[in-house]
């Protein structure tokens, strides 16, 4: 079987590639770029961006336990639909994915839907408790690509180095969700002028910051690898940048969240506008895209979280956190970064393919002879309105609603299948 | 004021469905609120009399946090505008925590209530309410957020006295951050044209109103001889087990208003509380009973302000309360 996607501008943010080419497939390997071969199917691409298909390190699947907000079926077809080949699922389901079986059920699960690859996160702690490390060897046999406790913090500091210590024999990285959660103390928004002057309760920076600069201190003790997930503060990305110059393994992720919006949509959009960590202010936001451009920020993962709208539907401070982000992915990075700020495209989009893939180590995220042909075809200029119709997750919980933006995928590509073709 | 601008004025009304904070409303809409107010004053206080404004329409109380004395006075002045008055308590619905809020509030709906006053534990609830609901929805007071009938009724209790806030100094002293009194106040007081000044220790004290521009500080002393007008805040006495202050006698010590301190005041000095007050703790008896304290007054006023905004809310002008009276 042989596919050509035809005359497409391919971009590889790992070679810098920036040509307009042809990419020719065959049994689900690129074998080469350039001029066209015959082929049994061909795409046109022209006027379109070929890109590498896009890898997301942070995604909650709700299953097992929340099938009804959604089934890893379900996430797989929309990330399909929204230009991904690749996820990594948070272990924070119930029960908690904390042993083999559970692993290699969502794999399994993945592989039956044919749409995507699942690289599962697996616990650091069992049963997500925070007190004993989880059997990350067996964990990692079975397919697990890192450790978190995703949704809350490792509070312990002495469990945050032995997890850092002992995952260093299976070169992993722990993943970090990072807040400390006495000076949370119970805030609902992030603490600033628009939670003084709308009397909810206040999240600092300070709580997000003082367990990043804990976890690189320990990361520098333990020589373990460490990644911290959907940083929202400014100071944050500063911490980060600090502790790469001084050498330690640590890498990091937004969400296009925090590059796109300010704690003042909160107003506005209420619970659809809650998260953990909260939406900042625009200092914040201005030091994020700086962050991403400078290559502090390694990777953008979308924290994809999908809620009931009954669950969104009430009292800002009973509604759970989380936002979908599959969506609206690529039409946020393409208008808030690329076209708003001026990143490149092979700028933007490595934080979402060999970024994201070196950091779990996969042979992916790139367009080069003898890879995987994991592909995405977008559209940069086409408007796409964020509305019931375009949102095909089963929950439509999103403060973008909406919007109107740019960048289309109009077809994703998986070994050399066409998985979403729009 | 030109003789043209006044008859515009006279018929004016409030062109929007709730009342759910101060910042929605103009300097000319409160104006406006305490002229009604002013009128309702006198009837109320002078005669029996019930106006029609509210006859055949059902005002709700949805009190999902207990209140007597806010509670109270919306149903007094509902009752003096001839509403037929309903109340649902926190104890006789299953309202306690917010799951059900959009059930009830279809209920209510379905039921043709006209007015939601809704007293709500967390922040933003009412606003939630509104979007959800055709009932013109009142603000009762939510989480720390606001209580705008309150700041209604405060800046009313001023403007009686003084004619205008412009150019007053106003301190709003206590525990400012869990405060919806405080908040409410601060806007209706600034946009008034007063200067607020905010008193009490860090850490009832959030930073980030002075990305408003308002004065802080923690010394009450040092702010005493330049007030026309001083709110003293109810102390949460639960908040000391948070270690946002050490005792209830150090708090005394520093932000208690007592005779003392008074004397430090201008001899006109108004002071304010929002009730109920915590006697020997955050004002003392003295000052509670002394002739520049107009907590009693507040009560009275209370009433008076929320006929106003029932009526302005559902059409009135002050044309039409003036015919009525
Ligand atoms: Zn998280």
């Amino acid at each position: 079987m042989k596919l050509c996607i035809k005359n497409g501008r391919v971009l590889d943010p790992a070679s810098g590639l920036d040509k307009t080419a042809c990419v020719n497939i065959e049994d689900g390997i690129i074998k080469s770029i350039g001029e066209a071969e015959t082929a049994d199917e061909t795409i046109d691409a022209a006027g379109k961006l070929v890109l590498p298909g896009l890898i997301d390190l942070h995604v909650h699947f709700r299953e097992p336990g929340r099938e009804d907000q959604e089934t890893i079926a379900g996430g797989c077809r929309i990330a399909a639909k929204s230009g991904y080949t690749s996820v990594v699922t948070m272990p924070n389901t119930n029960p908690p994915i904390d042993n083999q079986a559970l692993v290699k059920f969502i794999k399994h699960e993945a592989e039956k839907s044919g749409l995507l690859n699942i690289f599962p996160a697996a616990a650091v702690s069992k049963g997500m408790k925070g007190e004993e490390i989880s059997e990350m060897g067996e964990l990692h046999t079975a397919g697990a690509v890192a450790f978190t406790d995703d949704g809350k913090p490792v509070s312990s500091s002495i469990l945050m180095r032995r997890a850092l210590e002992y995952s260093r024999m299976f070169d992993v990285p722990i993943m970090a969700h990072e807040e400390d959660h006495l000076l949370v103390d119970s805030g609902v928004i992030n603490e600033g002028k628009v939670s003084a002057s709308l009397g909810l309760r206040g999240i600092p920076n300070a709580a997000e910051e003082v367990m990043i600069a804990r976890d690189v201190i320990i990361a520098g003790l333990s020589k373990g690898r460490l990644h911290v997930q959907h940083i929202s503060s400014g100071g944050s990305v500063e911490i980060i940048r600090n502790a790469k110059k001084r050498g330690v393994k640590v890498t990091c992720e937004t969400a296009p969240h925090y590059f796109s919006l300010t704690d003042e949509v909160v107003r506005e959009k209420l619970a659809l506008a809650k998260m953990n960590p909260p939406l900042r202010t625009e200092d914040d936001r201005i030091k994020i895209i700086e962050g991403l451009k400078d290559g502090t920020i390694d990777a953008i993962a979308t924290d994809h979280a999908p809620h009931l709208m009954n669950e969104k539907r009430q009292e800002i401070e009973f509604a759970p956190n989380g936002i979908i982000g599959l969506e609206t992915a690529v039409p946020l990075m393409i208008t808030k970064l690329v076209k708003e700020n001026g990143l490149s495209y092979n700028e933007v989009f490595a934080k979402v393919t060999c970024n994201p893939a070196k950091i779990i180590k996969i042979k992916k995220g790139e367009i080069k002879p003898g890879y995987d042909a994991d592909i995405v075809i977008i559209d940069p200029e086409k408007k796409v309105i964020i509305n019931d119709d375009f949102v095909a997750s089963n929950c439509k919980n999103t403060p973008f609603m909406g919007a109107e933006l740019f960048g289309s995928v109009e077809c994703t590509i998986l070994s050399g299948r066409i998985t979403y073709k729009a | 004021m030109t003789k043209n601008a006044l008859v515009l004025f006279e018929s004016m009304t409030l062109k929007r469905k709730d009342l759910l904070d101060i910042s929605s409303l103009s300097h000319d809409e409160i104006i406006y609120i305490f002229e009604a107010a002013k009128i309702f004053k006198k009837v109320f206080t002078e005669t029996n009399k019930k106006f029609s404004f509210l006859s055949g329409r059902t005002v709700c109380m949805l009190f999902i946090e207990p209140s007597t004395r806010t509670r109270l006075s919306f149903e007094i002045a509902a009752k003096r505008l001839s509403a037929d008055v309903i109340s649902v308590a926190p104890s006789t619905s299953s309202l306690v925590k917010g799951e059900s809020l959009i059930d009830t509030v279809k209920t209510l709906e379905a039921m043709k209530t006209g007015f939601i006053i809704m007293r709500h534990p967390v922040s933003l609830a009412p606003d939630f309410l509104s979007r959800n609901c055709e009932a013109h929805v009142i603000n009762g007071g939510d989480g720390n957020h606001a209580h705008p009938t309150q700041a209604l009724l405060d800046g009313f209790s001023v403007y009686e006295r003084t004619g205008s806030l412009k150019g007053l100094k106003v301190a709003i002293v206590g525990d400012i951050k869990h405060s919806r009194v405080a908040r409410s106040g601060i806007e209706l007081f600034t946009k008034m044209g007063s200067e607020v000044v905010l008193c009490g220790p860090p850490t009832l004290l959030p930073d980030d109103f002075s990305l408003y521009g308002i004065e802080m500080t923690f010394d009450l002393d040092s702010i005493l001889p330049k007030l026309d007008v001083v709110n003293m805040l109810r102390i949460q006495l639960e908040r000391q087990k948070g270690s946002l202050f050490p005792s209830i006698r150090e708090y005394n010590k520093y932000f208690s208003l007592t005779k003392d301190r008074l004397k430090k005041c201008r001899k006109d000095v108004i002071v304010m509380h929002p009730g109920p007050i915590n006697r020997g703790i955050e004002i003392d008896d003295f000052v509670a009973d002394c002739e520049n304290a107009i907590i009693e007054e507040q009560v009275t006023n209370g009433i008076a302000v929320r006929m106003a905004v029932f009526s302005l809310l559902c059409g009135k002008t002050l044309e039409d309360i003036n015919k009525e009276k």
